[in-house]
């Protein structure tokens, strides 16, 4: 896999030297875990993804950001196909893992393979252990022994054994915010995905359970491809291998991370790392 | 000041003072029909009144035992209608329903909800007792049961509505189906909600008596199975309570208090339950 | 940087996970039939029972029309049925219960929106919607044994004495008679009102209330001239609503109301409303014509409460709008 310090990816919607109708080609590293090739999202008639390409390197951080309203929530969510959970949603383009075609493939199967944690922590209203296992006993594990281990599995992995293996009958509840997005975290990955999806997965935390859970994620990043959006710039520099900027529902710039912040190509890139807005 | 601004005020006090008035006349009238009912409906409950048969007219004593199991077999048949209906059609509503459709059905329960119970009455009289050429304790508990739909849908409806949108989505998120998703998660989290509501749907028919009329009848002896006419509750309380015997009278407020105990618990309960406050049975 | 055309292939499940994937999609399918199934079962029912009471009520119709409503006769033994008096009873009945009810319910309302603290509010307020759940036939059963001794001894012959030039005040005192069902209806209607009219005057934005204030008025006048005109469309929705439940109320009125199919002025005499009758004679009817004409004052009801509720419905409606500053 080539690194250089140019974009991986060039977005032709945004090249102003590229004619308009060169769309076709895109350039997206093969050996990628996912692949988006020309994405386009609509709600309804209106238009909220123009065109994104990028990959998403396996074992890597990916992070995604921009301001308020840009389409990165939108995008990861196409990733596992929750924008079909809203009503007068509409996707173009490709979106390859391991070469698959997710949006040709059974849903249920695609996200057990690509799991999400989302912005406010949703444990459902039942027992710590229940919740971890919920996703096995959805896709058909029904012997006790297989679950007692998947869940003490999954718990050590989210760093949350330790606090709660002798209250798993408890009501998840119970826990303090960090600890339930810890929890959530151990539920998705319950069901052994090979691609986590986080949307802003601290932004509902104080610092400290956000410490724990960025140390939380470069222990996972080990066995699993992990893409995050955030809000929080600074997140992304401590935390992420490869950082996208969105702006307006297109992809402005992908690169190492140390490029995006330190050397970015665009000036958009800039302004929004400089702070200019947003 | 001036005289005026003194009848201002004076006019001020006293209205507002008569809003209190009427206030506390309502809350008051709450509080004398509770007392009243304890007063004389507690002096007639006695062993005998809860386990034994109504005697022969004229004859003092006996009980209303028939009338308890009575309506006790007439809830239960409601429910067996009313509540599966109910549920699924708020289920329906809350989770599957397209927009004209839902609102047709929105608009169809609240004019069944609004339907007088005596014309319920006749509705359940047309569908069952013509046909079977009997009254029976199935064309009493039918017509009940279908009173209990409207509250039914609405209360699992809202209910339903009301658990957050991320709980569906984590239980899809993790590969549940949609139906998966609101029957192992979403259902569960409304389930007091819904409970509640069919509890205070079942306390509210528990003490209808007018669509009993003609389909239950009366039976001032036990009601084996489902066939025949039966006692309950609400129609010994009003037979006995518009015959000449001073008997009768006294177990009819026994009856009463019976009944009214039953159905202020279950509002009781319903209100520490959800807790917080009940919306009016009209609305 | 190469560029590099890329192949992708469409990615195929083996058999195995296409039957799966067939089976999870019919689950959902199924699951939104069969709800289905149930919600268009109401609309199922609603539509029979409406055809069940046209169909049952046809001798009725076809022998009497229109007239109908307008006869003041109900003859058992020669058949000749009329629903006017019992059109009579039920608009008296209800009219009174309204009168009595209106202020005292409207008053107590504003009572618990305005000036009670909240906690107290939301006690007397449970309290007062308890009222709502007593069923009607111990509101019957007290109207028997309280109200009406009370009536006749204490509160009718002071009526007479005070208003008795009035037609409604004449006549000879039973007890049981139009006045006592009003009193009792009002009794019964009074918990609505409170409760719709309570929510609906709380919904009044606070900006009015103090712009009155702000203004020098005094607390009755920013709410009796501001507030709840404010809040009049959802107050008289209210009284509709009530209005339609109590032309429905049937086991209370029936034992206080005399059952007497009379036309009278005096609200003294006894009566008869279109649910007492249907109680009291539906068993008794002898003839298929007596049941339907019976059937037939059960029509008449059910659309007059339909009416009612409708309208009740637009007018609550309209005032949820116009506080959320919707047109």
């Amino acid at each position: 896999m080539s690194v250089t310090n140019e974009p991986l990816i060039l977005n032709m919607a945004t090249d102003p030297n590229r004619p308009a109708k060169a769309c076709g080609k895109h350039l997206v590293e093969p050996g990628s875990k996912i692949r988006v090739m020309d994405l386009n999202f609509y709600y309804g008639n209106i238009q909220a993804l123009h065109g994104v390409s990028l990959g998403i390197e396996a074992n890597r951080i990916t992070a995604l950001i921009g301001p308020s309203g840009c389409g990165k929530s939108t995008f990861l969510r196409t990733l596992n196909r929750m924008h079909e959970t809203v009503r007068h949603t509409r996707v173009e383009g490709k979106i390859l893992l391991d070469n698959e075609n997710t949006l040709a493939m059974d849903v249920s199967i695609l996200r057990r393979r690509v799991g999400m944690v989302f912005q406010k922590s949703n444990p459902f209203p039942k027992s710590i252990f229940d919740n971890v296992a919920y996703g096995l006993r959805v896709n058909g594990t029904r012997r006790r022994a297989e679950l007692e281990d998947a869940v003490e599995k999954s718990l050590r992995r989210a760093a949350l054994w330790e606090e709660v293996k002798d209250n798993l009958h408890k009501s998840a509840y119970a826990l303090s915010g960090g600890q339930q997005q810890r929890l959530c975290i151990a539920r998705a990955l319950a069901v052994d995905p090979e691609v986590l999806l986080l949307d802003e997965p601290c932004s509902a935390l104080d610092p400290i359970a956000t410490a724990k859970i960025e140390e939380l994620l470069f222990e996972l990043k080990k066995q699993w491809t992990i893409v995050i959006v955030t809000h929080n710039m600074q997140q992304a520099a401590r935390v992420a291998d490869y950082t996208g900027f969105f702006l307006l529902g297109r992809l402005i710039e992908f690169n190492k991370t140390d490029v995006i912040f330190k050397t970015p190509a665009r000036k958009e890139t800039e302004d929004y790392i400089t702070g200019r807005f947003g | 000041m001036t005289r005026r601004t003194v009848w201002r005020k004076t006019v001020n006090t006293v209205m507002l003072s008569l809003t209190g008035l009427c206030t506390l006349a309502t809350a008051c009238v709450l509080f004398f029909i509770l007392g009243y009912l304890v007063w004389h409906g507690a002096r007639a409950i006695n062993w005998d009144f809860l386990t034994k048969l109504p005697k022969p007219v004229g004859e003092a004593g006996g009980g209303m035992a028939n009338a308890i199991v009575g309506s006790a077999k007439l809830l239960l048949l409601a429910s067996l209608t009313g509540v599966p209906i109910g549920f699924l059609g708020g289920v329906y509503l809350a989770e599957f329903g397209g927009r004209t459709f839902s609102f047709l059905v929105r608009y169809i329960t609240d004019l069944l909800n609004g339907v007088p119970s005596i014309v319920m009455g006749i509705f359940a009289y047309t569908m069952v007792v013509l046909p079977m050429k009997h009254f029976s304790t199935l064309a009493g508990g039918l017509a009940l049961g279908v009173m209990m739909i409207p509250i039914a849908v609405r209360s699992t409806e809202e209910s339903l509505r009301i658990v957050p949108h991320t709980l569906r989505e984590g239980a899809q998120a993790l590969g549940a189906s949609k139906w998966k998703a609101v029957a192992t998660v979403v259902v569960p989290a409304a389930v007091r909600g819904i409970v509640t509501g069919i509890m205070l749907d079942l306390a509210r028919v528990a003490g209808e008596t007018a669509p009993l009329l003609f389909t239950a009848f009366n039976n001032r002896f036990w009601s084996p199975g489902w066939n025949q006419p039966t006692a309950s509750l609400p129609v010994m309380i009003f037979t006995y309570a518009i015959a000449p015997y001073e008997d009768w009278h006294r177990q009819a407020w026994a009856a009463g208090l019976v009944l009214l105990s039953l159905v202020f618990l279950a509002n009781v309960t319903a209100r520490f339950v959800l807790g917080r406050k009940l919306s009016s049975a009209a609305g | 940087m190469a560029s590099k055309a890329v192949t992708v292939e469409e990615a195929r499940p083996p058999v195995r996970m296409r039957v799966f994937l067939a089976r999870l999609r019919a689950g959902d399918e199924v699951a939104h039939l069969v709800t289905l199934v149930f919600a268009s079962s109401i609309i199922l029912i609603t539509g029979l029972l409406v055809f069940e009471l046209y169909r049952n009520s046809a001798l009725a119709r076809e022998k009497f029309g229109w007239q109908f409503l307008v006869t003041r006769t109900w003859d058992p033994v020669f058949e000749d049925f009329g629903a006017l008096p019992f059109l009579f009873g039920t608009a008296v009945t209800s009219a009174l219960g309204l009168l009595l009810a209106i202020p005292v319910g409207v008053g107590a309302a504003i009572f618990l929106a305005e000036m009670a603290p909240i906690r107290i509010s939301d006690a007397l307020t449970f309290c007062i919607e308890l009222l709502a759940a007593v069923p009607s036939v111990i509101y019957g059963l007290l109207g028997i044994f309280v109200l009406i001794p009370i009536l006749r001894s204490t509160v009718m012959p002071f009526l007479k004495q005070t208003l008795g030039f009035l037609p409604f005040f004449q006549g000879r005192i039973y007890g049981v008679s139009l006045f006592a069902a009003g009193v009792i209806l009002a009794i019964m209607i009074i918990p609505f009102i409170i409760s719709i009219s309570r929510e609906v005057l709380l919904a009044v934005p606070r900006e009015q209330r103090e712009a009155a204030l702000a203004l020098g008025a005094t607390k009755w006048e920013s709410t009796w001239q501001v507030v709840v005109p404010y809040a009049r469309t959802g107050i008289m929705g209210s009284v509709f609503l009530a209005l339609a439940r109590a032309l429905g109320e049937t086991m209370a009125v029936t034992m206080v109301i005399g059952n007497d199919p009379k036309i009278s002025s005096s609200l003294f005499s006894p009566g008869y409303s279109i649910a007492a009758v249907i109680a009291n004679e539906f068993t008794e009817a002898t003839g298929d014509l007596y049941i339907h004409a019976l059937i037939e004052l059960g029509l008449v009801l059910f659309v007059l409460t339909i009416i009612l509720n409708g309208l009740a419905r637009l007018l609550i409606l309209a005032t949820a709008r116009k506080g959320t500053g919707h047109p």
